[in-house]
Order: structure tokens, then sequence, then C-alpha cells
């Protein structure tokens, strides 16, 4: 275990009494108790709540930079009409030059850094004379707003257990009313009629009606294949929105489309000898 | 022994315990003192294996069902519940055929008939397969038409049409297993058109089916394919592909 860290136990039961929580209560009193030793060797603290928005620097500092802080500041002050924080307190081109135009004339024309001046402070109105050569769309951009986002735990993880349940329920369902189909032992020397490959390869042995082996079993698919991993190098349109995208839908679904038709032709409408059959006329030869 | 402990100083005494908060690590929502904070539910992701998978916060929209439709994410259940399935089988097959030692399709036969819960694991290991596919399938399409493979998801198309090749073959070198005359026929249609594989296509031919025709040498190799070789390479594709999820910066959109 790590080192006991002292606890405040007034503070404690105070706030235990008051119904808080054990770890709030512990690290609220821990923190007393810190605060306590400090203050009893004498050191100073920065004062937590003054730092909150409206307040400017902490006190300590901004009497040693009190001479810097006058003029220095002026330019990167939010803007007064905004209320402070409001928006994003984004000055215009104009009213930063406006500001850095006067911040200047009030320290008497700028110049370099004046040696001797403040002390601690020294770089800080350097800083700030160096703001005015920024862009006027400022240093730091947000590009896009921000996203609207949600805790992984408990909201992806739920959907994705929700999920998860439903496949292994859907799939154990399934198995236990269909059974999966198991013919005759394999003798090579017995050819079925027809002889189908497995429904996603259908396409292809449908296409191998129409062409050569070579060409439907060879060429195609690896056009196919590389086709569709160069796709995203060969769409040069940065739009997601489908209307601007009618081309790309259009070839995709071309293909998908033409690929059912196939797979589906394949599958269901072919028949001994591979000919053409009405499914509901003469039949299905068709097994998953 | 004087007194019944109560559930709450059960679970107290449990959570308190040195090897159960050795097991969960702080922020685990097993652990004494998890609170429904912010705070809490961003520890619970980071202090948790998924965060292998997962970052802390991810998009509102990607978790509408009409977003992904899980195709995604089902197709990787699939791909688990097929493993845990196929080791199911693994215990009760023997990649064995030829006059005199029909283990194959014996030992289908058994599973189907003999060994308790085989007939429902042999089922759920076929009907998951083929909807592997089929949502592997689904799931490129979704992708497709959301844009999602635009800059900076290119390199994950690529690994997803790798992924999807490989999800064909480990369907389709699983078909031949049973050793039936369905596997043996389709499988002979498949490959036939391998052969005609220009300049080296007697040897492609020769080195997938382990001789010049489908025999027992075939049903070995590609049992060694089907249980060890893909899976393998799937996952390490896998592991890629969902790294390159978040560090393209999560799921796409919103459109
Ligand atoms: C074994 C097969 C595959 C698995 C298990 C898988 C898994 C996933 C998962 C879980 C996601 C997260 C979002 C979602 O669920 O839609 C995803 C995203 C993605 N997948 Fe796959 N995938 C597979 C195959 C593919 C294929 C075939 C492609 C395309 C050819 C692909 C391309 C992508 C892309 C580009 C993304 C990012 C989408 C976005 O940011 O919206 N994946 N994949």
């Amino acid at each position: 275990m790590a080192e006991e860290v002292e606890v405040d136990q007034e503070v404690y039961d105070e706030l235990i009494a008051a119904g808080k929580s054990e770890r709030i209560a512990r690290a609220k009193a821990k923190a007393a108790a810190m605060r306590k030793k400090k203050a009893a060797a004498g050191e100073q603290m920065g004062p937590r709540e003054a730092s909150a928005p409206q307040a400017p620097a902490p006190k300590a500092k901004a009497a040693a930079g009190a001479d810097a802080a006058e003029g220095g500041a002026v330019a990167t002050k939010s803007r007064s009409g905004d209320g402070n924080g409001a928006g994003n307190g984004a000055l215009t081109p104009q009213e930063r030059q406006a500001r850095v135009a006067a911040a200047l004339q009030q320290k008497g024309g700028g110049g370099g850094p004046q040696p001797g001046r403040s002390t601690k402070l020294g770089g800080q109105d350097h800083t700030h004379r160096l703001l005015a050569m920024v862009p006027p769309t400022g240093i730091q951009q947000i590009r896009g707003k921000q996203d609207d986002k949600v805790y992984t735990w408990p909201h992806l993880i739920t959907a994705e257990f929700v999920c998860l349940m439903a496949v292994t329920a859907v799939t154990t369902v399934f198995s236990a009313l269909v059974n999966a189909p198991l013919g005759d032992l394999a003798n090579a020397n017995l050819t079925p009629d027809p002889s189908k490959a497995p429904w996603y390869f259908m396409g292809l042995q449908e296409m191998l009606r129409y062409l050569h082996p070579m060409v439907a079993g060879v060429t195609l698919p690896t056009v196919f294949l590389v086709g569709l991993m160069a796709f995203p190098f060969m769409d040069k349109n940065p739009s997601v929105r489908p209307e601007n995208r009618k081309t790309a839908y259009t070839i995709f679904t071309f293909f998908l489309v033409f690929w059912a038709v196939l797979t589906m032709a394949g599958s269901f409408f072919r028949g001994p000898g591979f000919n053409w059959v009405w499914p509901w006329v003469d039949g299905l030869w068709f097994t998953l | 022994m004087s007194k019944i402990p109560s559930p709450t100083d059960v679970k107290k005494r449990v959570q308190d315990n040195v090897i159960w908060r050795s097991v969960f690590r702080p922020g685990s929502i097993y652990r004494k003192g998890y609170r429904d904070t912010s705070r809490d539910r961003a520890l619970a992701a980071m202090n948790n294996v998924l965060y292998h998978l997962h970052p802390v916060k991810v998009k509102r929209h990607g978790l509408k069902l009409t977003y992904t439709y899980c195709l995604g994410g089902t197709s990787f259940f699939l791909f688990i519940l097929l493993t845990v399935t196929g080791i199911f089988l693994m215990f009760f097959y023997r990649p064995t055929a030829g006059a005199g030692s029909e283990f194959a399709f014996q030992d289908m036969q058994n599973l189907d008939q003999t060994i308790q819960f085989g007939a429902l694991v042999r089922n759920m290991h076929r009907w998951a397969a083929h909807l592997m596919v089929l949502t592997t399938f689904l799931h490129m399409a979704r992708v497709f038409y959301h844009g999602a493979y635009k800059p900076p998801r290119e390199f994950n198309w690529v690994v997803g049409v790798i992924l999807l090749l490989l999800t064909l073959l480990l369907a389709f070198t699983g078909y031949l297993l049973p050793w039936d005359q369905l596997a043996l026929w389709a499988v002979a249609v498949g490959t036939s058109m391998m052969g005609y594989t220009p300049v080296f296509g007697q040897q492609v031919q020769f080195v997938l089916l382990g001789g010049v025709e489908i025999g027992p040498e075939t049903l070995l190799r590609w049992y060694v394919l089907h249980v060890l070789l893909l899976p393998f390479v799937l996952t390490i594709f896998l592991a890629v592909h969902f790294w390159r999820i978040r560090k393209d910066g999560g799921i796409s959109g919103p459109l």
C-alpha cells in the first residue's frame, strides 16, 4: 500500500455526517489537512476560487507584473460587448488592429523589450507585442464544429452488447430450427447435376456461362478486386453527401446490382445442365 | 458467526478484497465506489481492456442504428461466434478422407446424430458463416454509400477489401470440410477456374489442391488453412482495421 496521507478527521466526520460519500469526504479531508499543513508552514497558496473566469491572474503574479499588465494585456482581452466568455470571444481583424494600436500608444510607441523594467515578467509585454504579428485569424483555430460526443461506457458498450446478444440469439434459434445440409459421401466419380459453387461464388459461375473461363474465373475477379481497392484513390470528390456523389453512386450501384443479379440467376434459375429454369415451375437447385 | 451478513455487507467485503481490487482497476464499474459520473464513465473506458478498441468518447451520430446498422460489429461478433463454435467442432472432427479412412464424413454424421449439441453447434457454425459473408458485403456497401472510404480512410477500405477476401476464403475452405458430395463438387467448380490463371495456372491449382485433383491431401490442406492460417491472418488484419478506425478519427460522418 502507498503511504498514508493525512486526513483531517474533523472535516471528514463533518462531511460524512452531511451525507457525502466516503470518497468525496476522504478527498476533501485530505485537501483540508494539506491546506492546514501549508498554512502552518507559512506557505502562500493560490486562491482557487479566484481563478474563475471573471478574475484576473492570481494576485501575487499581478502585483509583480503590474506595469506590464496595463498596456500588454489589452490586445488579447476579450471583446467588451461580448460579456465575459460568451461566444468565442474572437476579435475581428479591425478590432484587433485598433487594440494593438491603442496598446502600443499607451506604452509610448512601443520599442523592444526594455531592460531593467519589469523583472519577473520581463518577457510578458514582448509576448503581447508579438501577438500583433499573428495573422488576423488567430493562433488557434477550431476547424469545423465541435463533435457531439457521448461516453463509450455506457452508451456504445451497451449498444454493442445488445447487438452481440441479438446476433447470438438469432443464430442459435435459427440453428435449432434449420439443419445444415449433409449430402452423401464425396465421390469423385459421381458428378451431381448441376454442380454449384457456394452462393457467394455463384456470380462467377454464372459468368462462366457467357465468358471464357480465364476471363470469368481469373481476369474479371482480379479486375474487380483491384478496382475495389483502388476506388478510394480514384474518387477525388471530397463530398460525402449523396446529392454530390451521383457518379460514384451510379457506378457502385450498377456493379452491386449486376453482381446480385448474376448471383441470384445462378443460385435460383439454373437447373440440370446449368440450364435456365423457373424455380416456381421446375423446382429449386440451391443448397446453402 | 453471530449474525448473517447482509448482501450489501457481502458486496462490500468482496469488493474490498485484495484480489478483487487487483483484478478491477480504479474506475472499473465493478469496483467499490463507482458512480455514474462523467469522471467514472471516462475511467471505466480508460481502465478497461476495451480501451485498446474504443476511445473514451464516441460521436453521438455513430451510435444511431441507422448509421452503421452495426454491420461491421455484427461481422466481428459472427467471427467470434464462429471461432467458439469452430473450436467445439474441432474436438470431434478429423480431416481425413480416402478409402478405409473416411473420418471427416463419419465425424460429420456423428456430430449430427450422436454428439450432444453436435447438430446445434454445427448448424450455428454453418449459418453464422453464411451470415458473416453477407454482413461483410453489406458492411462494405454501407461504408461506400456513406463515402466513409474517403481520406483519411482510403487505406482502411483497402484493409476492408482484404478482410472481405479472407472472409470468402474462410467460408470456401470450410465448405469442403464435411467431405460430402455438396462440398466436393462446389469446390471442384470453384477451383477449376483457378487452373486458368495465365502462365502458372497448373502450379496454382497444384499448390491449392495438394495434387492434380481434389483428394484427401486437399482436405488436410484446406483444413489447416481454415482453422489456422486464414483466421490468424484475418485476426491481424482485423487488428489493423480497428486500430485504423480510431486513428482515422473514429467513425466517419455525420453526412
Ligand atoms: C471481416 C470483415 C470486417 C469486419 C469484422 C469489419 C469491422 C468493422 C467495424 C466494427 C467498423 C466500425 C463501424 C461499423 O461497424 O460500420 C468498421 C468500419 C469500417 N470498415 Fe470494416 N469490417 C470488415 C470488412 C470491411 C470491408 C469489406 C470494407 C470495405 C471494403 C471495410 C471498410 C471499412 C471502413 C472504410 C470503415 C470505416 C467506416 C467509417 O468510419 O464510417 N470493412 N469495420
